[in-house]
């Protein structure tokens, strides 16, 4: 870790960066669009070196150049299909939004009507009805697919089935018990007494202790000695000074990141961050521009940019851990180094790092070894490795501090339910002992053993070797439904995305792994693909396969 | 040259693929120019960059009143649950078998694999005890509304508020980026002077989407919206009406459906409803409440609904099981009543307070008489909260963020009167109160500040 401190070099002690109020009120306003760049006096230098600013011409304004040979910044291996398929895709969504069209002119659509509204304005976007009616429609039967057990390594489906081009659904009455690829349970938490979990006696304590939910909000009538353990455990898990805990894990977000940043911000957002981080960063009023998704050197060519503006009080990065889409892991290391040799600051959403990645499940920090240190907010969420809900934020004691004082979230939205709380604080406390460390293992030997099997079988994956969310191309819509469609036949539930969560020619299906998962449900489900593959013809990748298998 | 021959549909085409080609490329070529002038041109002065950090200076939180187990005797009058549903053993037996079967969380959001047979049922049961054509729930109190508000209201859309509204719907209001008129508090001759004005100006006209945003029993006052008038005028004026119910179901009405049912107004006179749990219902979360027409567009583009994991199925068994209750025993909602009379009765006789809060409404709220400044007040008031809290009684000081607040109320102490208070508990507050002020409160001989 030396050789690589001296790929940059420290802006400054803590002296330099406490400033005294300045007047970041004078903004310079934008003149048709131009940026100015030559702003006098805007800036009060404290620096206690004393240098004086050279007069000469600088390169990259004084700034330090970083060399990125010296950390890892790969983005995650994100193959482009071929030209013909890129035009096929679009092709067929051409097709199928023409057959809307003609459909739309001739047919009722068997949607419901607003009633008694007559002279109104109407409440909804014409395009955004067309969509739904016309192209969402033929693949609903995909989604919000009901289940009537508990979301673990299987799961039992609520068939139904659609006689009316699914506007309305009928349950058949049949449940069929799939293999789940579909559901955020990555250690294998979920599910109850004698299934994989083992932390429901300290929930049903819990909840005969202190009641289902406390009606109060945590600043008021709403903590109790649990939530305090539970923010202590999660602080000592991480490794940090302190942590506070929220009821909701996209509350997280949108309730924090106001309390955090203001207008005077600039944030540089990755492409693919998620809906949470979005509002969080709209509802801050906080300036954002958007980096290429992982890209680090358009990071900082956006950095440099921005710093050369002159009028940013502050920059953050936020990134994700784990993109729930791409299925990338963060180039964390170098988002780091880039951090330290500009003065940025970094917020970390862990929603899917947390307890899937790692050694000791302490997330992509710990993957990309990193230093919980070196991130100015580490965020994380409860859904995915712990089974429970919620969500936490974790750093030094004076941003949780902050956070409480200024944070939405602490005055107005309810505390987390106490045996949620006491089902994250089993599971924290599972994973620091020998079967908790067991299912993290696990979970890295099923990640890799999936991933290499498929791309044997010569689909499109994307992302990182050990991320745990692998996204399957498929590209077109079509074949995303009928893929779903035909591994659910087969006893495999897996999830298909497309447009809009994704991009337009980009429709793919996510599987989600979990510790819990055994060598043979993953051989079944590999078989089921490989039909699929087959049949609907989805082996696109064209890299050569691996010459012989990486022993597993 | 291309000669464009109506009759040659080959032409045609030729003509819009060409056109295509034209403007893709402008596009692009212009947005790479945008993207160069963001490169640093800065090779004059260096860059003197002193980032502010995130977090300036240490604060100081006033520390939160810790609770115990429900088996302490402390008397709670601050956490809202106005039914006493939260100490109910049916109700906590059903909801830990619905753990066993189902685990804690539901590991996905309603769309990939997180409905559960559970959330259908609340769903269902909900619309038939409200009403409505359909209702769609999601996983926090908080989010609902503030998720609800900018799925129907966007950016040229005008917005009619209360002023009094709680911090979820301003948040709601700022995600939405309408056009926001605030009206004062229950004042419906302001508000219809304000439409009159916004119609006179052309702002309210037919092609542009205007809302109506008001609370059933108001949270930072306690008081009832005239919702009756408020019908009226949003007719006359077109306005879409989203009504927050989240302290108003299981209290109003006689069976508990809410304002609408104690008034009588016609239920699809109402756009939306919006419930939470976490009030009458004693757990975690929300629903929304309309039409197929209204509720179906949440589950597309709410986005606390979509990109959210559902509500944990032990929590939506709970409410389940606390509605079976409301339905079987309509009766409690009247107990429920007279309590809340009994304590407006009460705080009437109270020396050194005033209260605000209709007779109906569970929610009071408890203010200083002195005239000082907010920041006094709300530590006096907090030193009286500590004081009774020794003393076996919990009261929540209502926690406002002051400079984030739009019109931020007075400070006070929030009381909620539950269904299982008696006369002998509300002399106990009364006293406690008097002497809580005699013992911490501000002396006489404080000076009013400037």
């Amino acid at each position: 870790m030396a050789a690589k401190k001296n790929g940059f070099v420290d802006i400054g002690d803590g002296d330099s960066l406490k400033t005294t109020k300045k007047s970041y009120e004078q903004d310079e306003k934008l003149i048709n669009g131009k940026i100015k760049d030559r702003k006098n006096g805007y800036m009060k230098s404290t620096q206690s070196n004393g240098s004086t600013p050279k007069m000469t011409q600088v390169e990259g304004g004084g700034l330090p150049k970083i060399d990125w040979s010296k950390y890892d910044t790969f983005p995650g291996s994100f193959e482009k299909c071929s030209l013909l398929t890129a035009v096929l895709t679009h092709v067929g969504l051409y097709v199928l939004m023409f057959l809307g069209f003609v459909n739309q002119l001739i047919f009722k659509p068997k949607a419901a009507t607003e009633k008694n509204r007559e002279g109104y304005a109407p409440l909804y976007d014409p395009f955004e009805q067309f969509f739904s009616r016309y192209v969402y429609r033929r693949v609903r039967h995909c989604f919000n697919r009901p289940i009537c057990s508990a979301p673990g390594a299987e799961v039992v489906l609520k068939e139904w089935e659609s006689t009316d081009h699914n506007w309305t659904f009928k349950f058949t009455g049949v449940e069929r018990r799939c293999v789940n690829l579909g559901s955020y349970n990555y250690l294998g938490f979920a599910g109850g007494e004698g299934a994989e979990g083992g932390c429901a006696r300290a929930v049903a304590d819990a909840v005969r202790r202190y009641g289902m939910a406390q009606g109060s909000s945590r600043a008021e009538l709403g903590t109790t000695p649990l939530h305090l353990e539970l923010e202590r455990a999660v602080a000592d898990f991480l490794g940090v000074e302190d942590a506070i805990v929220f009821g909701m894990g996209f509350a997280t977000n949108t309730l924090s990141i106001p309390g955090l940043i203001g207008p005077g911000t600039l944030v540089l957002s990755d492409e693919n961050n998620h809906a949470s981080l979005i509002l969080g960063l709209r509802l801050s009023r906080a300036t954002v521009r958007v980096f290429r998704h992982n890209d680090v050197r358009h990071a900082e060519e956006l950095a440099r940019a921005a710093l050369a503006e002159r009028r940013w009080a502050n920059v953050l990065l936020v990134v994700e851990g784990v993109y729930s889409m791409e299925g990338s892991v963060a180039a964390l290391e170098g988002l780091v180094a880039l951090k330290q040799a500009l003065g940025l600051h970094l917020y970390v959403d862990e929603a899917h790092s947390v307890g899937a990645l790692g050694s000791t499940g302490r997330g992509a920090l710990q993957r990309c070894r990193v230093l919980a240190a070196h991130v100015d907010v580490l965020m994380g969420t409860f859904t995915k490795s712990f089974g429970a809900a919620g969500g936490y934020i974790a750093g030094p004691r004076r941003l949780v501090q902050w956070l409480r004082a200024h944070g939405h979230a602490h005055g107005y939205a309810h505390s987390m339910s106490c045996g949620v709380a006491a089902q994250v604080l089993a599971a924290v406390r599972a994973l620091d002992a020998a079967p908790g460390r067991a299912r993290v293992r696990a979970l890295a030997q099923n990640t890799a053993y999936f991933r290499r099997r498929l791309r044997e079988l010569g689909v499109v994956t994307f992302g990182h070797d050990d991320s745990p969310v692998v996204p399957m191309l498929v590209y077109t819509f079509s074949k995303m439904a009928a893929t779903v469609e035909r591994l659910t036949r087969a006893g495999v539930a897996t999830v298909g995305v497309g447009f809009p969560a994704t991009p337009l020619n980009m429709a793919r299906i996510r599987f989600c792994l979990s510790a819990s998962h055994t060598r043979e449900q993953l051989d079944r489900c590999l078989l089921a693909v490989e039909q699929v593959a087959d049949e609907l013809g989805l082996r696109y990748s064209r890299r050569r396969p691996l010459a012989e298998p990486r022993p597993s | 040259m291309i000669y464009i021959d109506s009759h040659d549909m080959a032409g045609w085409w030729t003509l819009v693929i060409a056109l295509q080609v034209v403007f893709i490329t402008t596009y692009y070529l212009w947005s790479k120019k945008r993207t160069r002038s963001h490169v640093l041109r800065s090779n004059e002065k260096p860059i003197e960059w002193n980032p502010k950090p995130l977090v300036e200076y240490d604060v100081e939180v006033e520390e939160p009143l810790i609770m115990g187990t429900l088996n302490e005797n402390v008397l709670n009058f601050g956490s809202t649950s106005f039914l006493s549903l939260d100490k109910n053993e049916t109700i906590i037996d059903s909801a830990l078998k619905a753990m066993e079967k189902y685990g804690v969380g539901s590991c996905g959001p309603r769309g990939f694999y997180g409905t559960i047979d559970v959330h259908l049922e609340l769903e269902e049961r909900l619309a038939k005890f409200l009403e409505v054509e359909e209702t769609c729930v999601y996983s926090y109190g908080f989010s609902t509304i503030a998720s609800a508000i900018p799925s129907y209201a966007k950016r040229k859309d005008i917005v009619f508020v209360d002023e009094c509204v709680w911090f979820a719907i301003q948040k709601g209001l700022d995600a939405s980026r309408s056009k926001i008129c605030y009206f004062k508090h229950n004042d419906m001759n302001d508000l219809e002077r304000q439409l009159l004005e916004a119609s006179e100006k052309k702002e309210l006209n037919s092609r542009r989407r205007a809302f109506l945003i008001v609370e059933a029993i108001y949270l930072n006052t306690g008081k009832m919206c005239p919702l009756v008038r408020a019908v009226e005028l949003a007719r006359k004026f077109k306005l879409r009406i989203i009504l927050d119910e989240s302290l108003s179901i299981g209290v109003l009405g006689k069976h508990g459906r809410g304002i609408t049912e104690y008034l009588n107004i016609p239920r699809d006179e109402i756009d939306l409803i919006v419930g939470s749990l976490e009030h009458s219902f004693a757990t975690i979360g929300g629903f929304c409440a309309g039409t197929h027409f209204i509720v179906e567009h949440q589950r597309l583009s709410g986005l606390g609904y979509c990109f959210s994991a559902s509500l944990p199925p032990m929590l939506t068994q709970a409410a389940i099981s606390a509605l079976d209750i409301l339905e079987e025993k309509p009766s409690i909602i009247e107990e429920l009543n007279d309590r809340s009379k009994m304590m407006n009765k009460a705080l009437a006789k109270l020396d050194h307070y005033r209260y605000s809060g209709d007779e109906i409404s569970p929610i009071k709220h408890v203010y200083l008489k002195d005239d000082l400044t907010d920041r006094l007040k709300h530590s006096y008031l907090r030193n009286i909260a500590a004081y009774c809290f020794e003393k076996g009684v919990a009261f929540a000081v209502s926690a406002y963020l002051r400079d984030v607040e739009h019109n931020c109320p007075e400070p006070s102490i929030r009381l909620v009167a539950s269904r299982k208070i008696d006369n002998e508990n509300l002399n106990l507050i009364c006293t406690l109160l008097e002497t809580a002020y005699k013992e911490v409160g501000p002396k006489p001989d404080l000076q009013p500040v400037q």
